[in-house]
């Protein structure tokens, strides 16, 4: 059936999810995966500044929609990895600008020649949320030690059940280790106790993170980073299909 | 609960109200805002199905009745009847319409979903139940005319609304309403009590807020004593009955 495709979402906005897409796919492509990497939410697109192709957009998912172009033109390849790609989202449109039937005959079509198709959700749980869920084989939800967060990841957790997708895959993002420990912030226990679906990553709180967000070279790249390593063991998971729960890399030592 | 000329009953898409046929129907009608009024918690946001078996009703009945429902925020999702009188009366007043013989389908698969009751035996003398069998996330709804159980946590943003008492086999984070048509004697049982909000019958309370760790990791029942809603930890002593 070929490749497999992967849909970052949360709920909640500005939890991590364009960061966590733009690591994951940097993360794969390191491991000589072939990967795509689409941006769905129109109107507000974000990924493309992050992994620092912003410059190079010409056309974008709507026009692929449309027919204004094929999806070979409007696939943007990475500065670095030869078998990375990025299909942009528009920023003059908006989210019924594409269907969820849209999403899936895309999908289709890419799974033939990669191997994994990661796909940034909008925030929310309206068109553009269906749009991103509709071709998902693997759904990773982000979301940080928040109450509000954590919530919403709930509510998320709980449309993708009542679709029959999932299983639901959680990434617990910006953890900040110091407040947990002072019993300050909610721990990973804590968040797992509510949601009930399988930790497969723990971000710490970087400020790397945002510099190298804003400069267009995700984290993951820096090898002495601690986020960034996070993002490659999630990645390593995702590679292998397996998704390692959290308390299984740490017996691992990763 | 049951009454001579109106009787209420939780259905998969809200509530289907009965109207007996042979009763006067400004004195029905009556009776059920009454009753509407009486118990405005359990109605409040329902969708109301009204099955009028075939008593002829005018339209003018029709429209002051609807009225009646617009009046307090409560939606009328269709009339159910035998009589063309009627039926014609509803669809001039755009509801929609259906057989009063048949029970109602759901067509609306939004996020309150509500489970069809159903009595396992209507010569024993019990309280029909709704069975639950996973985890009320954020964003559910249940609604029921008679006791609720569920298998799973119930998580914060999820509600569930019983005339009869409430179960929960996990972990009560969300808001719950026991005895929601009035019923002091109801109960709610978790195995791990950390409600948003926990309402019996006319009293409501929230968990207590010290901040360390408010959550108390062993069974309790939730019920009304005098004036107040109290919690006890489920044992041989909170069994009396």
């Amino acid at each position: 059936m070929g490749g497999r495709v992967v849909t970052v979402t949360s709920g909640k906005g500005g939890v991590g999810k364009t960061t966590t897409t733009a690591n994951l796919g940097l993360a794969l492509a390191r491991l000589d995966k072939r990967v795509v990497v689409i941006d769905a939410d129109i109107g507000l697109r974000n990924l493309d500044i992050v992994m620092g192709l912003e410059n190079r957009i010409v056309y974008d998912l709507v026009d692929v929609v449309e027919g204004r172009a094929k999806v070979k033109q409007a696939m943007i390849k990475h500065k670095q990895f030869p078998d990375l790609y990025l299909i942009p989202a528009a920023q003059t449109r908006d989210k019924s600008a594409v269907s969820p039937a849209d999403m899936v005959q895309l999908c289709n079509d890419l799974r033939k020649e990669f191997d994994f198709i990661l796909i940034d959700s909008p925030a929310g749980i309206e068109r553009g949320f269906r749009n991103a869920m509709a071709p998902a084989d693997d759904i990773l939800i982000v979301t940080n030690p928040e109450v509000s967060a954590v919530r919403d990841a709930d509510r998320v957790i709980g449309l993708i059940e009542a679709e029959n997708k999932g299983p639901a895959r959680l990434i617990l993002n910006r953890v900040k280790m110091d407040l947990v420990r002072k019993g300050d912030m909610l721990s990973a226990d804590d968040v797992t106790d509510i949601l009930a679906v399988k930790l497969i990553g723990i971000v710490p709180d970087d400020e790397a993170v945002v510099s190298a967000s804003n400069s267009g070279t995700p984290v993951t790249l820096q090898d002495n980073s601690r986020s960034g390593q996070a993002f490659r063991n999630i990645a390593r998971g995702c590679a292998a299909r397996t998704y390692l729960s959290c308390s299984l890399m740490r017996k691992a030592g990763c | 609960m049951t009454d001579a000329k109106i009787d209420i009953k939780g259905v998969r898409d809200g509530l289907l109200i009965l109207i007996d046929e042979n009763s006067e129907w400004m004195s029905a009608v009556g009776e059920l805002v009454e009753k509407l009024d009486k118990q405005a918690a359990f109605f409040a946001g329902a969708k109301l199905t009204i099955n009028l078996g075939s008593r002829p009703v005018t339209r003018h009945g029709l429209s002051s009745l609807k009225a009646a429902l617009d009046n307090r925020k409560l939606a009328l999702s269709k009339i159910m009847s035998d009589s063309p009188t009627t039926t014609d009366a509803a669809e001039s007043l755009d509801l929609r319409t259906g057989p009063a013989s048949v029970a109602p389908e759901s067509d609306d698969m939004g996020a309150t979903q509500r489970y069809r009751t159903q009595p396992f035996d209507p010569n024993e003398d019990t309280v029909v139940g709704l069975l639950v069998p996973r985890t009320l996330r954020s964003g559910r709804s249940v609604r029921s005319d008679g006791h609720v159980v569920v298998l799973g946590d119930v998580n914060a943003g999820a509600e569930i609304i019983a005339a009869g008492d409430i179960v929960i086999w996990g972990v009560l984070r969300g808001t719950v309403h026991a005895g929601a048509i009035g019923d002091v004697t109801a109960r709610v049982c978790a195995l791990e009590m950390a409600p948003t909000q926990l309402r019996i019958a006319d009293r409501y309370s929230i968990a207590p807020q010290d901040k360390g760790r408010w959550r108390r990791t062993r069974p309790e029942m939730a019920r009304i004593e005098g004036d107040f809603i109290v919690v006890e930890p489920w044992q041989r002593t909170a069994r009396k009955d």
